[in-house]
């Protein structure tokens, strides 16, 4: 079900601009608009490879949102792609209006998700987007596990009708899945089977889930680890098997737990099968400059948390 | 563009008269909505939906269109009833501007109206749309051209001015802007809440040809337009000096009309000015 550790460790963004060309050499209707960005987020390759097709508007997001949109509105795939910051925080009204109300084929891409951009500090580490992006009305949210997830969810952007949020990390992360994996929007990835409990994780909480499950099992516990790479529309069938199959869930998330997965599972889970269950994540709180690793585990996203947050969930269904 | 006659002339003053009798009435109708800037946008939108866009009303997204962008939003009723007039939907609709289950929406909304292009109501944003679309265009080497009008309230957005580095630096002259200069915005005068002058010089600073006309003149106003599309290598602005609630005595120059409709008596006296001639 899936990749063994030790893992590899890629690069989202890598992932990102080299899918991004590919789709550009298949589709000449798809063009990105970036934001004094484009060498980080790699969407430079896509401006070497098609230079007519790339548009640099400098450090104005709402207006690249926009730019954007009105490329979709002529029937142009507007990829608009920076950190996520700039492109879903600083942008969200424009996002509002110009896109998601407007039924738009852009796709927002962002890197630079969460705590992991590290040194940077809080003003670059959003942890609060997937909240404003699953908010809005026939906005589709993606949130890839690894490099291979991303590259599809570059595919899969292209694919779909109208709006889609991607977000993803700074730095490089563990591979968990394999390129041949299927990756369909709706539908979550049972990673690990098993009956005790649940762990959805997304993004880089996927791996940590694993290895979470790997510690419960050596105390007998058998944890499902389920990777939830589509946040909306929410695949609320597997969700409610795993209610009904595990009795317990534990979410895992590098956002904060006021709005994003966790939040996103509970309502589903309350309206079908209420079972006990915590919540891993960024605690309403902002972060700071650290390295990736050292903030991970100050705000408590680490593999040990979800092992604690599940015993304590297997303790309250007793 | 072919000579402007004298007929031409009469018969977009008896069209813009039609459209704010028709602006009055939905405000009225709703007691809600923004009459005083749809007056002063009327003769610009008057002129090109009646003389200057290449649209069809029986196939209203007809690709190779020209794009009428509405950047500020709450004008919108000029907009709807320029396009009920034009056939876009039957004019008798107009009346459920702002109403429940309606398709005229309080503020432009994409999908539901014939004819509307863009999503408008939080300011700022039509011109960077304006200037993708006009990249579109451009890349697929079609000939259709946007035209965007935008408030001069709308002068006071950021987004505005990246829009306008962004039209400039890409060389969008198939854009053609317009600012609705009527001087008034929500809570007062533009010069008072945040001073645009020297507003043209501003334009020109960003690297946009610009031209300075009489909002309600229709030979300078198909002029301009027609400059517009000579003007290679740039984008235009049209900085149009209009009046807010213009053609209604007691609403002209009047901050109170930018978002209040009339009473049932003002109805009366503002029809009575507004007398469609023959």
């Amino acid at each position: 079900m899936t990749l063994e550790p030790p893992w590899k460790m890629e690069s989202q963004r890598g992932a990102f601009g080299k899918a991004l060309v590919e789709l550009g050499r298949r589709n000449p209707n798809v063009v990105v608009v970036g934001a004094d960005t484009t060498e980080s987020i790699k969407t430079v390759d896509f401006g070497k490879a098609f230079p007519d097709r790339l548009f640099q508007v400098g450090i104005a997001e709402p207006n690249m949102m926009s730019i954007a949109a009105g490329l979709a509105a002529a029937g142009k795939i507007a990829f608009a792609a920076t950190y996520s910051v700039f492109g879903s925080g600083h942008t969200y009204n424009v996002i509002r209006q110009n896109v998601a109300y407007t039924k738009l084929n852009v796709k927002i891409f962002c890197s630079h998700a969460g705590l992991t951009v590290g040194p940077d500090g809080a003003t670059h580490q959003l942890n609060e987007d997937i909240g404003l992006m699953r908010g809005l009305p026939g906005m589709t949210v993606l949130v890839p596990a690894d490099a291979p997830e991303t590259a599809k969810c570059v595919d899969v952007a292209a694919e779909i009708k109208g709006p889609v949020y991607c977000r993803f990390s700074r730095t490089d992360v563990p591979t968990v899945t394999r390129p041949e994996d299927p990756f369909i929007v709706g539908k979550a990835r049972t990673m690990r089977d098993g009956s005790d409990l649940t762990l959805v994780g997304c993004g880089i909480m996927v791996a940590k889930c694993l290895e979470a499950a790997e510690v419960l099992a050596k105390e007998s516990v058998h944890a499902r680890v389920i990777n939830l790479s589509t946040v909306k529309p929410l695949d609320v069938a597997i969700l409610d098997k795993a209610a009904r199959e595990t009795g317990g869930i534990v979410t895992a998330e590098e956002h904060t737990v006021v709005h994003g997965i966790g939040s996103a599972v509970a309502s589903a889970v309350a309206q079908n099968h209420p079972v006990p269950m915590a919540f891993v994540g960024v605690q309403d709180t902002f972060g700071e400059s650290g390295e990736a690793e050292e903030l991970l585990m100050k705000y408590g996203l680490t593999t040990e948390k979800i092992v604690e947050a599940a015993r304590a969930v297997l303790k309250r269904r007793q | 563009m072919a000579e402007v006659t004298e007929q031409t002339i009469a018969n977009l003053k008896r069209h813009a008269t039609i459209l704010r009798r028709h602006i009055i009435r939905m405000t009225h109708n709703v007691q809600s909505g923004h009459p005083g800037g749809s007056m002063s946008a009327c003769d610009l939108v008057t002129a090109l939906y009646f003389h200057l866009l290449r649209v069809d009303p029986q196939n209203p997204t007809w690709p190779d269109r020209d794009r009428f962008v509405l950047s500020k939003g709450h004008a919108c009723p000029v907009w709807y009833a320029a396009l009920a007039e034009r056939g876009f939907f039957p004019v008798e609709e107009l009346m459920t501007f702002r109403k429940i289950n309606s398709r005229l929406q309080g503020h432009p909304e994409v999908g539901t109206t014939p004819g509307v292009e863009n999503a408008a109501g939080a300011e700022g944003q039509g011109l960077s749309f304006s200037v993708g679309l006009a990249l579109s265009a451009r890349m697929d080497h079609k000939a259709w051209r946007v035209y965007c009008i935008m408030g001069d309230g709308e002068q006071d957005v950021g987004q505005t001015w990246e829009a306008a580095m962004a039209g400039a630096k890409f060389g969008l002259d198939n854009l053609t802007a317009f600012v609705d200069r009527n001087g008034i915005q929500q809570e007062g005068r533009t010069e008072d809440i945040m001073p645009l002058e020297p507003l043209a010089e501003k334009w020109r600073a960003f690297n946009w040809h610009v031209l300075s006309i009489d909002g309600h003149d229709f030979r300078q106003i198909l002029a301009a337009i027609e400059e517009a599309q000579r003007t290679k290598g740039r984008p235009t602005v049209i900085i149009a000096r209009t009046v807010k609630g213009k053609g209604v005595s007691f609403m002209e120059n009047k901050i109170k009309y930018h978002g209040a409709a009339t009473s049932d008596e003002e109805l009366k006296l503002a029809l009575a000015e507004l007398e469609v001639p023959p």
